[in-house]
Protein backbone atom coordinates (compact mmCIF):
# COMPACT_ATOMS: atom_id res chain seq x y z
CA UNK A 1 0.00 0.00 0.00
CA UNK A 2 2.66 2.63 0.93
CA UNK A 3 4.98 1.60 -1.42
CA UNK A 4 2.70 1.85 -4.29
CA UNK A 5 1.85 5.39 -2.68
CA UNK A 6 5.90 6.21 -2.52
CA UNK A 7 6.05 5.26 -6.47
CA UNK A 8 3.04 6.95 -7.12
CA UNK A 9 4.45 10.16 -5.01
CA UNK A 10 7.64 10.02 -7.22
CA UNK A 11 5.96 10.05 -10.38
CA UNK A 12 3.68 12.94 -9.79
CA UNK A 13 6.99 14.76 -8.27
CA UNK A 14 9.18 13.70 -11.82
CA UNK A 15 5.69 14.84 -13.84
CA UNK A 16 5.59 18.28 -11.30
CA UNK A 17 8.94 19.15 -12.45
CA UNK A 18 9.29 18.11 -16.05
CA UNK A 19 6.89 20.77 -16.46
CA UNK A 20 8.54 23.39 -14.37
CA UNK A 21 11.66 22.74 -16.55
CA UNK A 22 9.52 23.16 -19.66
CA UNK A 23 7.80 26.33 -18.47
CA UNK A 24 11.20 28.03 -17.21
CA UNK A 25 13.15 26.94 -21.23
CA UNK A 26 9.85 28.15 -23.00
CA UNK A 27 10.03 31.21 -20.81
CA UNK A 28 14.04 31.87 -22.16
CA UNK A 29 12.84 31.04 -25.26
CA UNK A 30 10.58 33.92 -25.62
CA UNK A 31 13.12 36.16 -23.88
CA UNK A 32 16.00 35.77 -26.41
CA UNK A 33 13.19 35.73 -29.53
CA UNK A 34 12.04 38.84 -28.17
CA UNK A 35 15.70 40.39 -27.60
CA UNK A 36 16.72 39.31 -31.03
CA UNK A 37 12.92 40.77 -32.54
CA UNK A 38 14.08 44.13 -30.41
CA UNK A 39 17.25 44.50 -32.51
CA UNK A 40 15.70 43.47 -36.13
CA UNK A 41 13.09 45.70 -35.00
CA UNK A 42 15.23 48.85 -34.16
CA UNK A 43 17.93 47.83 -36.67
CA UNK A 44 15.23 47.70 -39.49
CA UNK A 45 13.39 50.47 -38.96
CA UNK A 46 16.64 52.94 -39.08
CA UNK A 47 18.05 51.19 -42.38
CA UNK A 48 14.11 51.82 -43.66
CA UNK A 49 14.19 55.33 -42.57
CA UNK A 50 17.09 56.15 -44.12
CA UNK A 51 16.58 54.24 -47.44
CA UNK A 52 12.97 56.14 -47.50
CA UNK A 53 14.67 59.65 -46.95
CA UNK A 54 12.38 59.69 -44.05
CA UNK A 55 15.73 60.90 -41.65
CA UNK A 56 18.92 61.85 -43.92
CA UNK A 57 21.11 59.05 -43.91
CA UNK A 58 24.05 62.00 -44.47
CA UNK A 59 23.57 63.14 -40.90
CA UNK A 60 22.33 60.20 -39.46
CA UNK A 61 23.66 57.18 -41.18
CA UNK A 62 22.53 53.99 -41.34
CA UNK A 63 23.42 50.26 -40.00
CA UNK A 64 24.19 48.94 -43.87
CA UNK A 65 26.29 51.92 -43.79
CA UNK A 66 28.26 51.49 -40.62
CA UNK A 67 28.23 48.02 -41.61
CA UNK A 68 30.26 48.91 -44.98
CA UNK A 69 32.93 51.21 -42.87
CA UNK A 70 33.65 48.53 -40.35
CA UNK A 71 34.03 45.76 -43.24
CA UNK A 72 36.07 48.66 -45.34
CA UNK A 73 38.47 49.44 -41.93
CA UNK A 74 39.29 45.59 -41.16
CA UNK A 75 39.81 44.77 -44.96
CA UNK A 76 41.62 48.27 -46.29
CA UNK A 77 42.68 49.34 -43.38
CA UNK A 78 41.70 53.34 -41.86
CA UNK A 79 43.34 56.52 -43.00
CA UNK A 80 45.54 56.13 -40.22
CA UNK A 81 46.68 52.57 -40.61
CA UNK A 82 45.45 49.13 -40.23
CA UNK A 83 42.29 49.36 -37.75
CA UNK A 84 43.34 46.30 -35.24
CA UNK A 85 46.70 49.17 -34.37
CA UNK A 86 44.08 51.69 -33.89
CA UNK A 87 42.68 49.73 -31.52
CA UNK A 88 45.61 48.43 -30.30
CA UNK A 89 46.54 52.14 -29.27
CA UNK A 90 43.65 53.00 -27.61
CA UNK A 91 43.08 49.38 -25.71
CA UNK A 92 47.25 49.85 -24.42
CA UNK A 93 46.37 53.76 -23.52
CA UNK A 94 42.99 52.41 -21.63
CA UNK A 95 44.57 49.80 -19.83
CA UNK A 96 47.79 51.73 -18.94
CA UNK A 97 45.49 53.98 -17.66
CA UNK A 98 43.55 52.12 -15.61
CA UNK A 99 46.18 49.88 -13.89
CA UNK A 100 47.73 53.05 -12.62
CA UNK A 101 44.37 55.10 -12.00
CA UNK A 102 43.46 51.33 -10.44
CA UNK A 103 46.26 51.12 -8.08
CA UNK A 104 46.41 54.55 -6.88
CA UNK A 105 43.37 54.70 -6.04
CA UNK A 106 43.36 51.45 -3.96
CA UNK A 107 46.29 52.30 -2.58
CA UNK A 108 45.23 55.97 -1.56
CA UNK A 109 41.84 54.81 -0.19
CA UNK A 110 42.95 52.20 2.16
CA UNK A 111 45.65 54.75 3.56
CA UNK A 112 43.05 57.67 4.21
CA UNK A 113 40.72 54.60 4.83
CA UNK A 114 42.57 53.67 7.59
CA UNK A 115 43.95 56.59 9.34
CA UNK A 116 41.62 59.29 10.48
CA UNK A 117 43.96 62.28 10.47
CA UNK A 118 44.65 61.24 6.84
CA UNK A 119 41.20 61.32 5.62
CA UNK A 120 40.16 64.46 7.82
CA UNK A 121 42.94 66.24 6.23
CA UNK A 122 42.51 65.33 2.49
CA UNK A 123 38.85 64.61 2.05
CA UNK A 124 38.08 68.03 1.49
CA UNK A 125 40.61 68.65 -0.96
CA UNK A 126 39.60 65.15 -2.65
CA UNK A 127 35.96 66.51 -2.64
CA UNK A 128 37.20 69.49 -4.57
CA UNK A 129 39.47 67.65 -7.48
CA UNK A 130 36.71 65.15 -7.86
CA UNK A 131 33.89 67.93 -8.74
CA UNK A 132 36.70 69.25 -11.33
CA UNK A 133 35.34 67.98 -14.79
CA UNK A 134 37.89 66.04 -15.74
CA UNK A 135 37.93 66.06 -19.07
CA UNK A 136 38.76 69.11 -19.38
CA UNK A 137 42.27 68.11 -18.01
CA UNK A 138 42.70 66.28 -21.32
CA UNK A 139 43.77 69.81 -22.60
CA UNK A 140 46.25 70.20 -19.77
CA UNK A 141 47.82 66.80 -20.72
CA UNK A 142 48.53 67.37 -24.53
CA UNK A 143 49.56 70.90 -23.69
CA UNK A 144 52.25 69.65 -21.05
CA UNK A 145 52.79 65.82 -22.40
CA UNK A 146 52.54 66.28 -25.98
CA UNK A 147 50.43 64.10 -28.84
CA UNK A 148 51.68 60.71 -27.57
CA UNK A 149 50.66 58.32 -25.46
CA UNK A 150 51.51 59.46 -22.22
CA UNK A 151 49.01 62.59 -22.61
CA UNK A 152 46.15 59.38 -22.90
CA UNK A 153 47.39 57.47 -20.02
CA UNK A 154 47.44 60.38 -18.00
CA UNK A 155 44.12 61.25 -18.82
CA UNK A 156 42.09 57.74 -18.23
CA UNK A 157 44.63 57.59 -14.20
CA UNK A 158 42.80 60.40 -13.70
CA UNK A 159 39.25 59.28 -14.79
CA UNK A 160 39.87 56.10 -12.89
CA UNK A 161 41.35 56.85 -9.88
CA UNK A 162 38.57 59.06 -7.84
CA UNK A 163 36.26 56.41 -8.26
CA UNK A 164 37.90 53.09 -7.34
CA UNK A 165 39.95 55.88 -4.50
CA UNK A 166 36.15 56.61 -3.76
CA UNK A 167 34.88 52.74 -3.44
CA UNK A 168 38.01 51.83 -1.63
CA UNK A 169 38.12 53.89 1.21
CA UNK A 170 34.25 53.62 1.38
CA UNK A 171 34.95 49.52 1.68
CA UNK A 172 37.84 49.84 4.58
CA UNK A 173 35.37 52.46 6.22
CA UNK A 174 32.60 49.53 6.08
CA UNK A 175 34.97 46.93 7.13
CA UNK A 176 33.62 44.86 9.89
CA UNK A 177 34.84 46.20 13.56
CA UNK A 178 34.27 42.92 15.36
CA UNK A 179 36.45 41.17 12.19
CA UNK A 180 39.29 43.90 13.04
CA UNK A 181 38.96 43.42 16.91
CA UNK A 182 38.72 39.77 16.55
CA UNK A 183 42.40 39.78 13.94
CA UNK A 184 43.06 41.94 16.55
CA UNK A 185 43.24 39.44 19.56
CA UNK A 186 43.79 36.69 17.87
CA UNK A 187 47.28 38.21 17.57
CA UNK A 188 47.22 40.04 14.35
CA UNK A 189 49.71 43.21 13.87
CA UNK A 190 47.95 46.14 12.49
CA UNK A 191 49.95 45.78 9.08
CA UNK A 192 47.99 42.40 8.81
CA UNK A 193 44.96 43.69 10.06
CA UNK A 194 45.28 45.29 7.01
CA UNK A 195 46.21 42.48 4.64
CA UNK A 196 44.06 39.78 6.05
CA UNK A 197 40.86 41.51 7.16
CA UNK A 198 40.35 45.29 5.76
CA UNK A 199 41.73 44.69 1.91
CA UNK A 200 39.37 41.26 1.68
CA UNK A 201 36.18 42.88 3.06
CA UNK A 202 37.16 46.19 0.88
CA UNK A 203 37.70 43.72 -2.41
CA UNK A 204 33.71 43.54 -2.90
CA UNK A 205 33.71 47.22 -3.30
CA UNK A 206 36.76 48.05 -4.85
CA UNK A 207 35.83 45.57 -7.58
CA UNK A 208 32.59 47.16 -8.30
CA UNK A 209 34.36 50.04 -9.01
CA UNK A 210 36.47 48.09 -11.19
CA UNK A 211 33.44 47.50 -13.54
CA UNK A 212 32.71 51.12 -13.60
CA UNK A 213 36.36 52.80 -14.35
CA UNK A 214 37.43 50.43 -16.88
CA UNK A 215 34.72 52.51 -18.83
CA UNK A 216 35.93 55.75 -17.32
CA UNK A 217 39.67 54.95 -18.55
CA UNK A 218 38.47 53.85 -22.00
CA UNK A 219 36.60 57.52 -22.15
CA UNK A 220 39.62 59.40 -21.03
CA UNK A 221 41.66 57.72 -23.74
CA UNK A 222 39.26 58.13 -26.44
CA UNK A 223 38.74 61.80 -25.63
CA UNK A 224 42.62 62.66 -25.09
CA UNK A 225 42.80 61.44 -29.15
CA UNK A 226 40.10 62.91 -29.67
CA UNK A 227 41.72 66.23 -28.59
CA UNK A 228 44.46 65.17 -30.53
CA UNK A 229 46.63 62.57 -31.05
CA UNK A 230 48.52 60.38 -33.93
CA UNK A 231 46.31 57.12 -34.27
CA UNK A 232 43.76 55.76 -31.86
CA UNK A 233 40.16 55.10 -32.41
CA UNK A 234 39.22 58.97 -30.85
CA UNK A 235 41.08 60.18 -34.16
CA UNK A 236 39.42 57.84 -36.18
CA UNK A 237 35.98 59.62 -34.67
CA UNK A 238 37.59 63.27 -34.70
CA UNK A 239 38.59 62.36 -38.62
CA UNK A 240 34.81 60.70 -39.26
CA UNK A 241 33.41 64.12 -37.71
CA UNK A 242 35.46 66.48 -39.39
CA UNK A 243 34.88 64.98 -43.11
CA UNK A 244 31.05 64.40 -42.10
CA UNK A 245 31.23 60.64 -42.24
CA UNK A 246 28.63 59.84 -39.76
CA UNK A 247 28.58 56.12 -40.72
CA UNK A 248 32.79 56.67 -39.38
CA UNK A 249 31.94 58.13 -36.29
CA UNK A 250 28.92 55.33 -35.18
CA UNK A 251 31.64 52.80 -36.77
CA UNK A 252 34.13 53.68 -34.22
CA UNK A 253 31.40 53.82 -31.76
CA UNK A 254 30.62 49.69 -32.19
CA UNK A 255 34.34 48.96 -31.82
CA UNK A 256 34.47 50.81 -29.02
CA UNK A 257 31.63 48.71 -27.51
CA UNK A 258 32.79 45.54 -28.41
CA UNK A 259 36.28 46.55 -26.50
CA UNK A 260 34.38 47.33 -23.56
CA UNK A 261 32.36 44.34 -23.37
CA UNK A 262 35.65 41.97 -23.79
CA UNK A 263 36.51 43.90 -20.67
CA UNK A 264 33.72 43.79 -19.00
CA UNK A 265 33.81 40.08 -19.64
CA UNK A 266 36.99 39.39 -18.36
CA UNK A 267 37.00 41.84 -15.00
CA UNK A 268 33.99 39.93 -14.60
CA UNK A 269 35.71 36.26 -14.34
CA UNK A 270 38.72 38.01 -12.45
CA UNK A 271 35.58 39.13 -9.69
CA UNK A 272 34.12 35.77 -9.60
CA UNK A 273 37.63 34.50 -8.82
CA UNK A 274 38.54 36.81 -6.60
CA UNK A 275 35.14 36.56 -4.40
CA UNK A 276 34.66 32.69 -4.43
CA UNK A 277 33.91 32.92 -0.90
CA UNK A 278 30.78 35.28 -1.25
CA UNK A 279 27.03 33.23 -0.72
CA UNK A 280 26.37 32.42 -4.18
CA UNK A 281 23.43 35.41 -5.77
CA UNK A 282 20.70 33.88 -6.76
CA UNK A 283 19.39 36.77 -9.15
CA UNK A 284 22.25 37.01 -10.91
CA UNK A 285 21.29 33.08 -12.51
CA UNK A 286 20.60 34.93 -16.02
CA UNK A 287 23.63 36.10 -15.98
CA UNK B 1 70.12 29.24 37.39
CA UNK B 2 70.40 26.51 34.91
CA UNK B 3 72.83 24.74 36.83
CA UNK B 4 72.05 25.76 40.65
CA UNK B 5 73.20 24.73 43.78
CA UNK B 6 71.69 22.33 45.77
CA UNK B 7 70.79 24.86 48.50
CA UNK B 8 69.65 27.76 46.28
CA UNK B 9 67.52 25.27 44.35
CA UNK B 10 66.14 24.37 47.53
CA UNK B 11 65.71 28.56 48.41
CA UNK B 12 64.11 28.81 44.95
CA UNK B 13 62.14 26.19 45.82
CA UNK B 14 59.96 27.81 48.39
CA UNK B 15 60.26 30.86 46.70
CA UNK B 16 58.52 29.33 44.01
CA UNK B 17 55.60 28.14 46.39
CA UNK B 18 55.81 31.12 48.09
CA UNK B 19 54.92 32.95 44.41
CA UNK B 20 52.71 30.23 43.45
CA UNK B 21 50.28 30.68 47.09
CA UNK B 22 50.35 34.43 46.00
CA UNK B 23 49.56 32.99 42.23
CA UNK B 24 46.86 31.37 43.58
CA UNK B 25 44.91 34.15 45.87
CA UNK B 26 45.83 36.91 42.87
CA UNK B 27 42.74 37.07 41.16
CA UNK B 28 43.55 36.39 37.01
CA UNK B 29 40.88 39.22 36.17
CA UNK B 30 40.60 42.62 38.23
CA UNK B 31 38.57 45.52 37.61
CA UNK B 32 39.46 48.02 40.38
CA UNK B 33 36.67 51.20 41.01
CA UNK B 34 36.57 51.27 37.33
CA UNK B 35 34.34 54.02 35.10
CA UNK B 36 33.94 54.55 31.71
CA UNK B 37 32.76 56.83 29.93
CA UNK B 38 32.25 57.26 26.46
CA UNK B 39 32.54 61.04 24.59
CA UNK B 40 30.38 61.07 21.11
CA UNK B 41 31.39 62.77 18.29
CA UNK B 42 29.26 65.99 19.85
CA UNK B 43 31.31 66.27 22.77
CA UNK B 44 28.96 64.41 24.94
CA UNK B 45 29.74 62.74 27.96
CA UNK B 46 27.91 59.03 27.90
CA UNK B 47 28.78 57.02 31.38
CA UNK B 48 28.99 53.67 30.73
CA UNK B 49 30.39 51.95 33.91
CA UNK B 50 30.59 53.51 36.99
CA UNK B 51 32.71 52.95 40.05
CA UNK B 52 32.59 48.74 39.22
CA UNK B 53 34.91 46.32 40.52
CA UNK B 54 34.67 42.63 39.72
CA UNK B 55 37.77 40.34 40.51
CA UNK B 56 37.80 36.38 38.32
CA UNK B 57 39.94 34.05 40.16
CA UNK B 58 42.51 31.89 38.36
CA UNK B 59 40.31 28.69 36.52
CA UNK B 60 36.87 30.31 37.60
CA UNK B 61 33.98 30.96 35.46
CA UNK B 62 32.20 34.04 35.70
CA UNK B 63 28.77 35.01 33.86
CA UNK B 64 27.72 38.61 34.13
CA UNK B 65 24.00 39.28 33.86
CA UNK B 66 22.70 42.76 33.49
CA UNK B 67 19.74 44.25 31.71
CA UNK B 68 20.26 45.39 27.69
CA UNK B 69 22.67 48.67 27.63
CA UNK B 70 23.69 48.68 30.96
CA UNK B 71 27.63 48.67 29.97
CA UNK B 72 27.72 44.28 30.14
CA UNK B 73 30.48 44.98 26.99
CA UNK B 74 32.30 47.56 27.83
CA UNK B 75 33.31 45.52 30.85
CA UNK B 76 35.13 42.79 27.88
CA UNK B 77 36.66 45.66 26.21
CA UNK B 78 38.12 46.63 29.36
CA UNK B 79 39.83 43.60 29.57
CA UNK B 80 40.98 43.17 26.42
CA UNK B 81 42.68 46.70 26.61
CA UNK B 82 40.06 47.80 22.81
CA UNK B 83 39.20 50.21 25.26
CA UNK B 84 40.77 52.39 28.69
CA UNK B 85 39.35 52.93 31.60
CA UNK B 86 38.26 56.82 32.14
CA UNK B 87 39.16 56.06 35.94
CA UNK B 88 40.00 53.17 37.90
CA UNK B 89 42.75 49.95 37.20
CA UNK B 90 42.17 46.98 34.99
CA UNK B 91 44.93 43.98 35.85
CA UNK B 92 45.13 40.72 34.23
CA UNK B 93 47.39 38.63 36.72
CA UNK B 94 48.07 41.33 38.76
CA UNK B 95 49.53 43.47 35.84
CA UNK B 96 47.49 46.89 34.69
CA UNK B 97 46.46 46.43 31.14
CA UNK B 98 48.17 48.25 28.07
CA UNK B 99 47.04 46.94 24.61
CA UNK B 100 45.97 43.49 24.10
CA UNK B 101 47.18 40.80 26.16
CA UNK B 102 48.20 37.38 24.15
CA UNK B 103 46.61 35.12 26.87
CA UNK B 104 42.91 36.53 25.96
CA UNK B 105 40.65 34.43 23.73
CA UNK B 106 37.53 36.35 22.61
CA UNK B 107 34.41 34.73 21.50
CA UNK B 108 31.72 37.76 20.08
CA UNK B 109 27.90 37.88 19.23
CA UNK B 110 27.70 38.65 16.04
CA UNK B 111 29.79 36.33 13.85
CA UNK B 112 33.02 37.23 13.74
CA UNK B 113 34.56 34.53 11.48
CA UNK B 114 36.27 35.91 8.44
CA UNK B 115 33.86 35.06 5.54
CA UNK B 116 36.63 34.91 2.85
CA UNK B 117 38.67 32.14 4.52
CA UNK B 118 37.69 28.35 4.58
CA UNK B 119 37.10 26.87 7.89
CA UNK B 120 40.72 26.06 8.03
CA UNK B 121 42.35 29.24 7.13
CA UNK B 122 39.77 30.61 10.06
CA UNK B 123 40.58 28.24 12.41
CA UNK B 124 44.63 28.78 11.37
CA UNK B 125 44.45 32.36 12.12
CA UNK B 126 45.39 33.07 15.62
CA UNK B 127 48.46 30.86 15.19
CA UNK B 128 49.74 32.12 11.73
CA UNK B 129 49.34 35.64 12.86
CA UNK B 130 51.41 35.36 15.64
CA UNK B 131 54.14 33.83 13.13
CA UNK B 132 54.15 30.08 13.64
CA UNK B 133 55.00 28.42 10.33
CA UNK B 134 52.22 27.88 8.20
CA UNK B 135 52.05 23.77 7.95
CA UNK B 136 52.29 23.32 11.58
CA UNK B 137 49.43 25.75 12.03
CA UNK B 138 47.41 23.69 9.65
CA UNK B 139 48.21 20.69 11.53
CA UNK B 140 47.08 22.51 15.06
CA UNK B 141 43.69 23.69 12.94
CA UNK B 142 43.17 20.60 11.79
CA UNK B 143 43.36 18.81 14.84
CA UNK B 144 40.64 21.65 16.78
CA UNK B 145 38.35 21.44 14.09
CA UNK B 146 38.11 17.60 14.62
CA UNK B 147 37.82 19.03 18.27
CA UNK B 148 34.68 20.82 17.59
CA UNK B 149 33.56 18.38 15.34
CA UNK B 150 33.58 20.20 12.19
CA UNK B 151 35.89 17.31 10.32
CA UNK B 152 35.29 17.37 6.44
CA UNK B 153 34.34 20.99 6.72
CA UNK B 154 37.49 22.07 6.37
CA UNK B 155 37.53 23.43 2.91
CA UNK B 156 33.80 25.22 3.64
CA UNK B 157 33.57 29.14 2.99
CA UNK B 158 31.60 30.37 6.43
CA UNK B 159 28.55 31.00 4.40
CA UNK B 160 28.00 27.23 3.69
CA UNK B 161 27.76 26.45 7.43
CA UNK B 162 24.88 27.10 9.75
CA UNK B 163 24.80 29.58 12.44
CA UNK B 164 25.79 26.69 14.97
CA UNK B 165 28.58 25.51 13.24
CA UNK B 166 30.00 28.98 12.27
CA UNK B 167 30.16 29.10 16.11
CA UNK B 168 31.72 26.06 16.55
CA UNK B 169 34.31 27.23 13.99
CA UNK B 170 34.67 30.67 16.28
CA UNK B 171 34.91 28.39 19.26
CA UNK B 172 38.04 26.46 17.84
CA UNK B 173 39.44 29.66 16.39
CA UNK B 174 39.77 31.32 20.03
CA UNK B 175 40.73 27.53 21.91
CA UNK B 176 43.56 26.96 19.57
CA UNK B 177 45.34 29.78 20.95
CA UNK B 178 44.71 28.33 24.52
CA UNK B 179 43.75 31.27 25.72
CA UNK B 180 44.29 31.40 30.15
CA UNK B 181 41.61 34.14 29.90
CA UNK B 182 38.52 33.67 28.12
CA UNK B 183 36.00 36.64 27.36
CA UNK B 184 32.65 35.75 25.59
CA UNK B 185 30.07 38.34 24.75
CA UNK B 186 26.41 37.01 24.31
CA UNK B 187 28.19 34.04 22.21
CA UNK B 188 25.14 32.23 21.65
CA UNK B 189 22.30 34.94 21.77
CA UNK B 190 21.79 34.43 17.92
CA UNK B 191 21.19 30.69 17.88
CA UNK B 192 18.15 29.15 18.59
CA UNK B 193 17.14 27.46 21.86
CA UNK B 194 18.45 23.67 20.61
CA UNK B 195 21.48 24.95 19.19
CA UNK B 196 22.36 27.23 21.88
CA UNK B 197 21.59 24.10 24.90
CA UNK B 198 24.31 21.88 22.48
CA UNK B 199 26.98 24.92 22.44
CA UNK B 200 26.72 25.23 26.07
CA UNK B 201 27.68 21.39 26.10
CA UNK B 202 30.66 22.27 23.99
CA UNK B 203 31.91 25.35 25.54
CA UNK B 204 31.91 23.30 29.04
CA UNK B 205 33.74 20.27 27.88
CA UNK B 206 36.60 22.19 26.03
CA UNK B 207 36.72 24.56 29.27
CA UNK B 208 37.28 21.28 31.55
CA UNK B 209 40.22 20.78 29.08
CA UNK B 210 41.55 24.79 28.95
CA UNK B 211 40.63 25.81 32.30
CA UNK B 212 40.73 29.47 31.15
CA UNK B 213 39.68 32.57 33.59
CA UNK B 214 36.22 32.96 32.18
CA UNK B 215 33.83 36.09 31.73
CA UNK B 216 30.71 35.49 30.46
CA UNK B 217 28.80 37.97 29.50
CA UNK B 218 24.98 37.43 28.73
CA UNK B 219 21.34 38.81 29.08
CA UNK B 220 20.26 35.07 30.15
CA UNK B 221 19.98 33.92 33.60
CA UNK B 222 19.55 30.55 32.80
CA UNK B 223 22.26 30.20 30.67
CA UNK B 224 24.39 32.53 33.18
CA UNK B 225 23.29 29.67 36.35
CA UNK B 226 24.08 26.37 33.80
CA UNK B 227 27.54 27.86 33.01
CA UNK B 228 28.96 29.75 36.03
CA UNK B 229 30.82 29.59 38.85
CA UNK B 230 29.84 32.92 39.85
CA UNK B 231 26.93 35.11 38.64
CA UNK B 232 27.49 38.55 38.79
CA UNK B 233 24.20 40.84 38.43
CA UNK B 234 24.83 44.19 37.32
CA UNK B 235 22.82 47.47 37.41
CA UNK B 236 20.87 49.64 34.76
CA UNK B 237 23.27 51.52 33.34
CA UNK B 238 25.75 53.20 34.15
CA UNK B 239 26.00 49.48 35.86
CA UNK B 240 27.84 48.62 39.18
CA UNK B 241 27.70 45.54 40.07
CA UNK B 242 24.55 44.95 42.35
CA UNK B 243 25.13 41.38 43.62
CA UNK B 244 26.63 38.37 43.50
CA UNK B 245 25.69 34.73 43.68
CA UNK B 246 27.69 31.44 44.20
CA UNK B 247 26.50 29.04 41.84
CA UNK B 248 27.08 25.74 43.84
CA UNK B 249 25.67 23.22 41.17
CA UNK B 250 28.03 20.08 41.03
CA UNK B 251 30.67 20.17 38.08
CA UNK B 252 31.07 18.16 35.52
CA UNK B 253 27.38 19.66 34.71
CA UNK B 254 25.12 18.21 31.97
CA UNK B 255 23.34 21.52 30.65
CA UNK B 256 20.19 20.01 29.62
CA UNK B 257 19.73 18.16 32.90
CA UNK B 258 20.98 20.90 35.48
CA UNK B 259 18.33 23.07 34.53
CA UNK B 260 15.70 21.22 36.08
CA UNK B 261 17.32 20.65 39.74
CA UNK B 262 15.66 22.29 42.08
CA UNK B 263 18.75 24.13 43.36
CA UNK B 264 18.63 25.76 39.46
CA UNK B 265 15.19 26.86 40.03
CA UNK B 266 15.72 28.61 43.47
CA UNK B 267 18.95 30.41 41.78
CA UNK B 268 17.14 31.42 38.70
CA UNK B 269 14.17 33.31 40.87
CA UNK B 270 16.78 34.61 43.62
CA UNK B 271 18.08 36.08 40.35
CA UNK B 272 15.69 37.12 38.41
CA UNK B 273 13.92 38.93 41.28
CA UNK B 274 17.11 41.49 41.59
CA UNK B 275 17.30 41.86 37.81
CA UNK B 276 13.48 42.49 37.70
CA UNK B 277 14.17 45.45 39.32
CA UNK B 278 16.59 47.21 36.96
CA UNK B 279 15.11 45.60 34.03
CA UNK B 280 11.62 47.53 34.88
CA UNK B 281 10.81 50.26 32.75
Amino acid sequence: MSSTNSIELEQEIARVEEAAQAAISRRWQLVYALRIGLLVVTLGGWELAGRLQWIDPFFFSMPSMIADQIWVWATEGTSQGPLWEQVLVTLEETVLGFLIGAAGGIVCGILLGRNKLLADVFSIYIKVANSIPRVVLGSIFIIALGLGMASKVALAVVMVFFVVFGNAFQGVREADKNLIANALILGASQRQVTYSVVLPSAMSWILASLHVSFGFALVGAVVGEFLGSRQGIGLLIATAQGSFNAAGVFAAMIVLAVVALAAEFLLTRLENLLLKWRPPQFSDMSA
Amino acid sequence: MIHASPETAAISATAAATAAAALASRPAIELINVSRRFISPEGKVIPALRDFSMAVHPEEFCAVVGPTGCGKSTTLSLITGLAKPSAGEVRIDGNIVSGIDPRIGFVFQADAVFPWRNVLDNVAAGPVFRGLPKPQAMDMARDWIRRVGLAGFEAHFPHQLSGGMRKRVALAQTFINEPGILLMDEPFSALDVQTRALMQEELLNLWSVNRASVVFVTHDIEEAIALADRVFVLTKGPATVKAVYEIDLPRPRRVAEARYTPRFIELSRQIWSDLREEVQI
